[in-house]
């Protein structure tokens, strides 16, 4: 977190992404951004007003309002990270990613290898996530898909600090970079009324960046280790404040990056809680809470004082009526249920 | 006068400049006898287990990688496919460097890593070959885009082949590089056949220029048997592009004289069909405009370079194994 010392005011992870783009953009004239309404005067700043007054500031060569061909967004940041430049794409949901799936896992990640190390892909695809009443097609989050990939790097950023600092970084590195954000907390007031989130964090006014492939311990606990991202961060949050009152003290870590995993960071809490809940709003079978499992297994197991638990959405795709989209999302009330019938 | 220097002139005219004619003449010969009797040396050398893997190969469309690559810098870019050879050849990546990658030695242009289906090399303006069909008709939009924005007078060209034209891909990548007006030559290397499916069956529209019409971006037919045809269009478009008029698609009308992959014998082709093409060879097709002795001289030129690369990849070290966790990430 920022030092104190530091002046800060409060963002929203919008605001946050936003002026991650606009200072980079200045600092660097290779970047430039890319993709479906960013940049029509009048129009929406993105899908989700990311981007309102960037082209006011750069101008409709550097913020670039392409057709609704994602697969062409993609190729086109390939070939222009290929050549040098540092192209922020954008999905307008991470939905539409299996569109341009060969650009992304056959091109980007893999160029470099197959040209035996000699060019390099520092290209970012943002793309944001999450059920939010939407149904099956625009509210996935296919972060596991990506996690797979050797090549690509996937973060996912929960709140305004951490979200612009490693939007910087991944703007910066010389690797192509997908950044998952979830569109419930982008810091919209009526979603802030529904959700319940405290969605605006302390966000320095001076230049920072946040790593790549390092985690968040978000509470210290003793007694049971929760990981999760995105909205299932804060619903183990909560199960954790709850759980407190009760006298359970839970370890929360949020490991930002999901490859490269900061392993370190989850195998050190496990090792002091001996108990690891994964929560994540993927769905179940082959997400990514999988492979931290089997990597906790491998190195942890002696230290396992019960089975690893994984909560997440249920394996369907999401339905649209509200009481079937709770029924099938993790939420407080499971995550508290699990580590009691953990801690027996 | 080298052809890369030639770049985009005109014949020249006049007695002085009959000599550089036909030096020139004779480098589009050298140039498309190189690949001809690259992949013959090739073909040999997979038969007999020295090269691994798979091969697509590129006889009968020389003049096209040749006749588009002598009007590009080296600073301009080339996009390729599954078929790479001829196209790796002509942008300038050496005999040696191609003949080990093929061998899977350290020493080839991808360190080992590409093999045939991604021969390339950056250092002469060519991605790793990008073997999905249709993968470098949206990847090339991103070349142009980097040119377009650092206000380079460079040029990319994509090859692709008629096949390609029917995956979404050819028709993303065409659309963006109309509207944003990229310098970018698409080149069709239409051959009539995707591996055994004959284009007549997969697309109602015979010619792939057609295509481009509907997304306002000119389009040429040429005969891509003949190297100076496919010159000349490609001078035409690159011109074009460099002074920021968008891109433009060729169609060069061509034929592999061989099967799709290695183990292809081409019964889905009638003789009649081979024989007709075969005597529009592209060597016959340029041969023509040489003297005989020049021709055999070539000849000799392109075997011994031919040895020297075969013992050069033969005497390479292979990689060690645990090469193959490099160079995932930069």
């Amino acid at each position: 977190m920022p030092e104190t010392t530091v002046e800060t005011r409060r963002l929203t992870i919008a605001e946050a992404l936003r002026e991650a783009i606009a200072e980079e953009m200045r600092r660097d004239e290779d970047v430039f951004l890319l993709g479906e309404d960013v940049g029509v005067e009048g129009g929406f700043g993105g899908a989700f007003g990311v981007y309102l007054g960037l082209v006011e500031e750069f101008g409709h060569e550097r913020i670039i309002d392409t057709p609704i061909s994602e697969k062409a967004i993609a190729g086109a940041a390939v070939g222009a990270a290929v050549l040098g430049m540092r192209p922020v794409a954008d999905m307008q949901y991470a939905d539409f990613l299996f569109e341009c799936m060969d650009e992304l896992v056959n091109q980007a990640a893999k160029l470099r290898y197959m040209s035996g190390g000699k060019l390099s892909v520092p290209m970012v695809m943002r793309a944001p996530v999450g059920t939010t009443l939407r149904g099956a097609q625009h509210g996935q989050c296919p972060e596991s898909y990506f996690v797979h990939v050797p090549g690509l790097k996937v973060v996912a950023p929960s709140d305004a600090y951490h979200a612009k600092g490693i939007l910087k970084s991944a703007i910066r590195d010389d690797n192509p970079v997908l950044v998952f954000e979830h569109k419930l907390l982008y810091g919209s007031k009526g979603r802030e009324a529904a959700g319940g989130f405290d969605l605006t964090a302390e966000v320095p006014t001076d230049d920072y960046t946040v790593p790549i492939g390092k985690a968040i311990i978000k509470r210290s606990g003793i007694d049971v280790t929760l990981v999760a991202t995105h909205v299932s961060l804060y619903r183990a949050l909560a199960a954790a404040d709850q759980l407190a009152s009760e006298g359970i003290e839970c370890e929360v870590i949020d490991p930002l990056t999901l490859n490269p995993l900061d392993e370190q960071a989850i195998f050190g809490s496990v090792q002091k809680t001996g108990r690891l809940v994964i929560v994540h709003e993927d769905t179940l079978t082959g997400g990514w809470g999988a492979e931290v499992a089997a990597r906790v297994a491998d190195d942890c197991l002696a230290y396992l004082e019960a089975p690893i638990k994984r909560i997440a959405t249920r394996d369907v795709p999401a339905p649209a009526a509200p009481v079937l989209e709770q029924a099938i999302v993790p939420q407080v009330e499971t995550i508290v249920a699990t580590v009691k019938e953990m801690l027996g | 006068m080298t052809p890369s220097k030639r770049a985009e002139a005109d014949l020249p005219g006049g007695a002085s400049a009959q000599a550089d004619t036909a030096a020139w003449v004779e480098a589009l010969y050298r140039g498309m006898l190189l690949i001809r009797r690259f992949e013959e040396r090739v073909y040999r050398l997979f038969l007999e287990g020295e090269i691994p893997g798979t091969l697509h190969q590129y006889h009968g469309q020389e003049a096209v990688a040749v006749g588009v690559c002598d009007v590009l810098r080296p600073d301009d870019w080339i996009t390729s496919t599954h078929r790479p050879h001829g196209h790796a050849l002509a942008k300038g990546v050496s005999a040696r460097a191609a003949m080990a990658e093929l061998y899977g030695k350290r020493t080839g242009c991808c360190a080992g890593k590409g093999g045939s289906m991604h021969l390339g090399d950056p250092s002469v303006g060519m991605l790793p070959a990008i073997a999905i069909v249709g993968g470098g008709n949206t990847v090339v939009t991103g070349l142009g885009l980097a040119m377009k924005l650092r206000k380079s007078d460079q040029v990319a060209a994509c090859f692709f082949g008629e096949g390609a034209t029917n995956e979404g891909a050819f028709h993303e990548g065409l659309n963006f590089a109309a509207v944003e007006r990229l310098p970018i030559v698409l080149v069709c290397e239409n051959n009539l056949y995707g591996a055994s499916t004959p284009y007549h069956r997969v697309s109602l529209v015979p010619d792939v220029a057609e295509r481009a019409k509907a997304y306002g971006v000119p389009a040429r037919i040429v005969d891509g048997m003949d190297v100076l045809a496919v010159r000349a269009a490609t001078a035409e478009a690159v011109a074009s592009a460099r002074t920021g008029a968008g891109p433009t698609l060729i169609e060069c009308k061509t034929y592999r004289f061989t099967g799709h992959s290695r183990s292809d014998a081409c019964d889905y082709r009638t003789d009649d069909e081979e024989a007709e093409w075969a005597a529009r060879d592209p060597l016959l097709v340029h041969g023509a405009r040489l003297e005989q002795e020049a021709i055999e001289q070539l000849e000799a030129g392109v075997r011994a370079e031919l040895d020297d690369a075969v013992e050069f990849a033969r005497s390479s070290p292979l990689p060690e194994p645990h090469e193959a966790l490099d160079g995932v990430y930069a």
